[in-house]
């Protein structure tokens, strides 16, 4: 990391875009964002599937060149010095890019090899990183019959043989099982604490609000909102959400009914989502006015509510 | 520097899973063809073509064509499977290498395949009496300039691919036919008139000319300059276009 500061300068953002634009053929896919992202910080993308966090991530990655404005990355230009900042970053891709065919270590050190690395470097840092990954025991496997989890573990371990400034993660924990999802998050928190900055996109709000200190939300391309999950939830939404199930097919008139008993009032095809501060309180004024839900739950607003809120759409359909 | 590393990934892979397979093939056309229907035109008061043992002229014909066959195996169905179905090339793309890096280590590997497979049949050939002289050793890297002038073309092609279909079409209608026809088993002025000019504006024809007359240990500098300059036209052709298409096909 000494090697590197020529071009960057001191607190200067490591990635910064403006009206930064992705377009594919006729279809645009990313539409104009501004993004800064600092040294040392979790830093997510938000939103749903086809929402433009790949492609931001793909040119962020300095694989795809963008269309329009302006994007700086260690505070070189991708288009001119690709190679340069490339050295620099690491790629988790959402999908595994991992040669099946070679050991685990073996994916580790040639990969290591691409980056211009010596053998005896590369040698030592596949060490390091199988422990990381907590892969040291499966070091001489071949890659493909690995489970879900070993694979994405051996992704990210991969991404980091360059030790870079900079970790990309596209959808890191999509596919994988509760557990195998949870000993991935404690990894990332330990690079974050080692002072790796952290670029994550995720379509899982629980995601978002357990790994990023900033975020953006993402919808059809442009940013709807950008903030601290806190932040995001404070002024998004309310501090709880009382959800409402009821026997019936339309949800809409238990909305009507339910009028004056929240802030804001969501009917979703299932349920009925009351914002409120005081989620019993609310609870209490549904049955004094008479309505049976069949089920009633109060919880704090999430990330989800934000997006619901900003888009009028659910986050996973 | 990232050279070494691309072949040394793909050596790997390469002599760890799979056996070398492209050889007995390659031997049992020798068999069949050179020693088997050798047998029969050695009997027919015609025992040589163009002063050449039958033997020795199918060997020299299958060395390049097997050198071919390699090329286009190597060519097609992995550069597809790089791009979109095991996605090599974006975790390498995702490095300081570019497009023509991991082109020029893919063409690196078809290649290392090329000598082992070419040196191998040039061995057994040797132990089978069908390589007269030393010329032979010069006679395989002769067959891989003739995997490189395939390989390049090729992956131009595969690069532009979204389904393997066109590759079963490409050995049906490419690879197959020039196998067998560009001289490798049978002199190409027994093709009917028409015909000729397309087998001498096959890559193979001037790749089977070029092998043989190595191999047999009479080589002919004239004509033998014409091949290679040949073959360097579809290899440096080849590469421009593939560069071209993997581009293309990469950055998007």
């Amino acid at each position: 990391m000494s090697l590197s500061v020529t071009t960057d300068t001191g607190d200067a953002p490591l990635i910064e875009a403006h009206g930064l634009t992705k377009k594919i053929r006729s279809f645009t896919a990313v539409d104009g964002i501004d993004v800064s992202v600092r040294r040392g910080e979790a830093f997510g993308f938000l939103g749903p599937n086809g929402a433009g966090k790949s492609s931001t991530m793909r040119m962020i990655a300095s694989v795809s060149p963008p269309t329009g404005g302006t994007l700086r990355i260690l505070g070189m230009d991708p288009r001119t010095d690709g190679p340069k900042i490339r050295a620099r970053l690491g790629v988790v891709p959402q999908l595994d890019t991992l040669d099946g065919e070679l050991s685990v270590r073996e994916n580790l050190v040639i990969y290591a090899r691409y980056f211009g690395l010596s053998r005896k470097v590369a040698n030592a840092r596949a060490d390091e990183l199988l422990e990381f990954a907590q892969l040291t025991e499966r070091a001489n496997s071949v890659v493909e019959p690995l489970s879900g989890g070993m694979k994405r573990r051996l992704t990210i371990a991969r991404g980091l043989v360059n030790e870079p400034e900079i970790l990309l993660l596209d959808e890191p924990t999509t596919g994988l099982d509760p557990q195998a999802r949870h000993v991935l998050w404690d990894r990332l928190f330990r690079l974050k604490r080692s002072g790796v900055t952290l670029v994550i996109t995720t379509h899982y709000m629980d995601e978002a609000e357990q790994l990023c200190d900033r975020l953006v939300v993402m919808d059809g391309g442009r940013i709807a909102a950008e903030g601290s999950p806190r932040e995001l939830i404070e002024r998004y939404s309310t501090r709880e959400v009382l959800e409402l199930r009821f026997d019936d097919e339309d949800h809409a008139p238990y909305a009507e009914k339910a009028e004056g008993l929240a802030d804001r009032v969501e009917v979703l095809p299932d349920r009925l989502l009351l914002y409120t501060d005081d989620g019993e309180k609310a609870l209490a004024g549904i049955q004094k006015r008479g309505m049976n839900p069949l089920s009633s739950l109060v919880r704090r607003a999430s990330l989800e509510d934000v997006f619901l809120h900003l888009t009028g759409r659910r986050l996973i359909d | 520097m990232a050279l070494p590393a691309i072949l040394a990934g793909q050596l790997q892979t390469y002599v760890e899973g799979q056996p070398l397979l492209v050889l007995p093939v390659a031997l049992l056309f020798l068999g069949a063809l050179g020693f088997g229907l050798g047998s029969l035109i050695s009997k027919s008061g015609h025992p040589t073509i163009a002063g050449v043992p039958y033997p020795v002229y199918v060997a020299g014909g299958v060395l390049a064509a097997n050198a071919m066959m390699t090329a286009v195996g190597e060519s097609t169905w992995p550069v597809l499977g790089a791009i979109k179905w095991w996605r090599q090339y974006e975790a390498m793309l995702a490095t300081p290498l570019s497009v023509t890096d991991v082109l020029i280590g893919h063409l690196g590997i078809v290649l290392i395949r090329a000598f082992v497979a070419s040196s191998a049949f040039v061995i057994v050939a040797t132990l089978l009496g069908a390589v007269p002289s030393l010329w032979g050793i010069v006679a395989i890297f002769a067959s891989l300039l003739v995997a490189m002038a395939h390989s390049a073309p090729i992956m131009a092609f595969s690069a532009t691919q979204d389904k393997d279909t066109g590759f079963s079409l490409l050995f049906r209608l490419g690879a197959t036919p020039m196998f067998l026809f560009s001289g490798t088993f049978f002199p190409v002025e027994q093709l009917p008139a028409v015909l000729r000019p397309v087998a001498y504006a096959t890559p193979l024809y001037h790749g089977v000319e070029l092998c043989r007359g190595l191999l047999a240990g009479h080589p002919a500098p004239l004509p033998d300059l014409v091949h290679v300059g040949y073959l360097l036209l579809w290899l440096v052709a080849g590469f421009l276009v593939a560069r071209f298409t993997f581009r293309r096909r990469l950055v998007v």
